[in-house]
């Protein structure tokens, strides 16, 4: 068990991409962290980096204090979990997970030990004499984990290691996977693009875009106070809201109608080069159907009203949809992430605007309906530099903050 | 109707089969033939012999000369196709694995000596070999032999050897392996189907080579059974040999089976099946 630091870690390729650029990262301990992020940002080769899979091109990792950098794989001491599972196909289960025990030349009798406390671990107990070929997908996954954790490593490394899986199976083995963190107190380092995996199992996610860190943090923290337009897109589903907001004196003029801003903001505006377009984001649950609330909470926020496009009632709250019309929010983070998303919902004129209002209210489609939502809950962001300007020593204030 | 067509067609697709197996049989049958008959009727032009007889397969064995000639065909062809796949595997592992300088070059300087006329070399080779004093030795023939084998070689093995997923490479890396140790462990398992045809395809191109058999032996020490075979007299000057000549054609047919039926039962496709993805 140990830590691991990347001190401005950077990969280039031969061919002159530069996959990684100074990453710093500190990763505790026993701590679980993930790396997401769209594909193509780097994820893997920052994990094959740790591995001693690639070459680092500049920086400098450290397992355990330890300059590793110019160390192969197996002198690292770590284990690795692939999307593929890269079970040897002409061994057994058992003989899987006994080759990194008989390449560290264990005597038989603890390797036919420490395999068949893996096994029952992982309840791979009765398939331990099939060859991968004769496994289902899950079971498979069950093998490749075991194998990683017979060893003891310093620390397991996993590489989007559910997405070949089935939903469901996806969501048990997620578990499986954290229980068995938690349990040996490893610690891991997990790739994933799939935002449930992301915000449930790490104590910290990293998120990545085009080879740079965007933002660390524990998922909650992202989620309340992500630092710029980027993180605020990719975390959450449904993702939060963008309206294109145009400043002008004293407030925005915004799709949602005028909204008043703070002195923390407008100073931030006040600058000769300061921008004067922003982008509003705000996340679906601040919204609420203005006949529900009472006078003290509407005080917080504003109201407008807008037809209503589409219901999807969940049993506990409900997912409206609103047309806003209105100029619509343009950023590039914005357009990446809408084409890692694999989705341009944007269609007609207006913005789409997705709101997720108690189960109580009786909105219905076509319908115009009164919506209110939380002033204290947006942010705003520069279009130019995707900066969350509402963002005061780590938090996110919303827009009136003083 | 649909399966009248596909009767059809099976019949019409068996008979085509048995047309070219016969095509491809009859002179081996021919000379399977010739080689249990007496010599009085060996010229009687009947497909099945009226006097069967082991005589020919007798004088053969009882002759040193073809002996010799058996052994060292055979041990030339072992150590020259074990040779030739071995540094083969290791080339075709490194040119589908790995980006080196060079790369290119080796590949083009090997499909070059694939290409290369066998018969403007052999003079030369001559030359050589009697300056090195590999005249008439073992090695003398198991050089070349593996030089225009290693080609063939690399390019069968380097199909075989891209099919295999390279992140069963780098799990064995993470699991503590040495470049080494994951080569041996669990690649070369793994290409054991190609390692195999590669191995039945050199032994077969060794075995059968009569041009540097004859060119680069003189006598019975390196000589190889295609070459002893026309060497080959009757007792005396005027009886005819064919008959002799018939049964070991027969006899050096039975190793190249033997090797290949063997090698044959290891070559299972789907080897790697299960590896990757579910
Ligand atoms: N061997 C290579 N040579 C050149 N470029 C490469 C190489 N391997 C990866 N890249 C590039 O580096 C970038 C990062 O790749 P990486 O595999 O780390 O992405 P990722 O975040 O894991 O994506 P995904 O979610 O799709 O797996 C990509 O733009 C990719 O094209
Ligand atoms: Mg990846």
């Amino acid at each position: 068990m140990a830590d691991i630091v990347l001190d401005k870690v950077s990969k280039r390729f031969p061919d002159g991409t530069t996959a990684v650029r100074g990453v710093d990262l500190e990763i505790a301990d026993g701590e679980f962290v993930i790396l997401v992020g769209p594909s193509g940002c780097g994820k893997s080769t920052t994990l094959n980096m740790i591995a001693g899979l690639e070459d680092i091109s500049s920086g400098e990792l450290r397992i355990a204090g330890q300059r590793v950098n110019d160390k192969a794989p197996r002198d690292r001491d770590i284990a690795m979990v692939f999307q593929s599972y890269a079970l040897y196909p002409n061994m057994t289960v058992r003989e899987n997970m006994a080759f990194p025990l008989r390449l560290a030349k264990l005597d038989k009798e603890s390797i036919h030990q420490k395999v068949e406390e893996a096994a029952k671990v992982l309840e791979l107990t009765p398939l331990l004499d099939r060859k991968p070929a004769n496994l289902s997908g899950g079971q498979r996954q069950r093998v490749a984990m075991g194998r990683a954790i017979v060893r003891q490593p310093k620390a397991f490394l996993m590489d989007e290691p559910l997405s070949n899986l089935d939903a469901k199976l996806r969501v048990q083995m997620r578990t499986v996977v954290s229980r068995l963190q938690k349990q040996l107190g490893t610690t891991t380092v997990y790739v994933t693009h799939d935002q449930t995996e992301a915000m449930t199992l790490g104590d910290r996610v990293v998120i990545m875009r085009g080879g740079a860190v965007q933002q660390v943090g524990p998922p909650q923290e992202l989620y309340d106070h992500p630092r710029n337009l980027f993180v605020a897109g990719f975390i959450g589903s449904p993702s939060m809201n963008f309206l294109h907001a145009a400043v002008e004196d004293g407030h925005l003029r915004t799709a949602l109608g005028d909204v008043p801003i703070g002195d923390r903001v407008r100073r931030q505006l006040d600058g000769a080069d300061a921008p004067r377009e922003l982008i509003l984001g705000i996340r679906p649950e601040h919204f609420e159907d203005a006949a529900l609330i009472d006078d003290e909470t509407r005080r917080r926020g504003l109201e407008f009203d807008a037809p209503v496009d589409i219901v999807e009632s969940m049993g506990s709250d409900k997912y409206v949809y609103f047309t806003v019309e209105g100029e619509r929010a343009s950023a590039a983070e914005l357009e990446e992430l809408a084409a890692d998303a694999g989705a341009a919902d944007f269609t007609g004129t207006g913005s789409s605007l997705v709101t997720r209002l108690s189960a109580e209210s009786p909105v219905r489609e076509g319908e115009s309906r009164r919506v209110w939502f939380n002033l204290e809950k947006i942010h705003l962001f520069d279009p130019s530099t995707g900066r969350n300007l509402t963002l005061h020593e780590g938090r996110a204030s919303g827009a009136l903050a003083d | 109707m649909a399966v009248e067509t596909t009767t059809r067609a099976k019949v019409r697709w068996g008979l085509l089969d048995v047309i070219v197996v016969v095509f491809a049989l009859v002179p081996v049958l021919w000379i399977a033939s010739l080689s249990f008959k007496t010599p009085a009727t060996l010229t009687d032009g009947k497909f099945w012999p009226r006097e069967w007889t082991l005589d020919n397969y007798r004088t053969i064995f009882d002759t040193d000369q073809f002996v010799r000639a058996l052994v060292n065909s055979i041990g030339i062809a072992l150590i020259a196709t074990l040779i030739a796949v071995v540094l083969g595997a290791m080339a075709a592992y490194a040119i589908s694995r790995l980006d080196f300088p060079g790369k290119k070059l080796l590949v083009g300087v090997s499909l070059l000596i694939a290409m290369f006329p066998q018969v403007s070399l052999v003079s030369p080779l001559f030359e050589i070999e009697r300056q090195l004093g590999l005249f008439d030795t073992w090695p003398g023939l198991i050089l070349p032999y593996i030089t225009f084998a290693l080609p063939l070689a690399i390019y069968t093995l380097s199909a075989f050897f891209k099919q295999i997923p390279w992140d069963l490479e780098k799990a064995a890396k993470m699991d503590g392996a040495t470049q080494g140790q994951a080569f041996r462990r669990v690649i070369a398992p793994l290409a054991a189907p190609g390692l195999f045809t590669t191995a039945i395809l050199v032994f077969i191109f060794c075995w059968n080579d009569f041009l540097f058999a004859i060119t680069l032996t003189s006598t019975e020490r390196a000589r190889t059974v295609p070459v002893a075979l026309s060497f080959f007299t009757g007792e005396s000057q005027f009886e005819d040999p064919t008959g002799a000549i018939c049964a070991a054609a027969v006899v050096i047919t039975i190793p190249i089976i033997l090797f290949v039926l063997f090698f044959q039962r290891r070559i299972v496709s789907g080897l790697t099946s299960g590896a990757v993805k579910g």
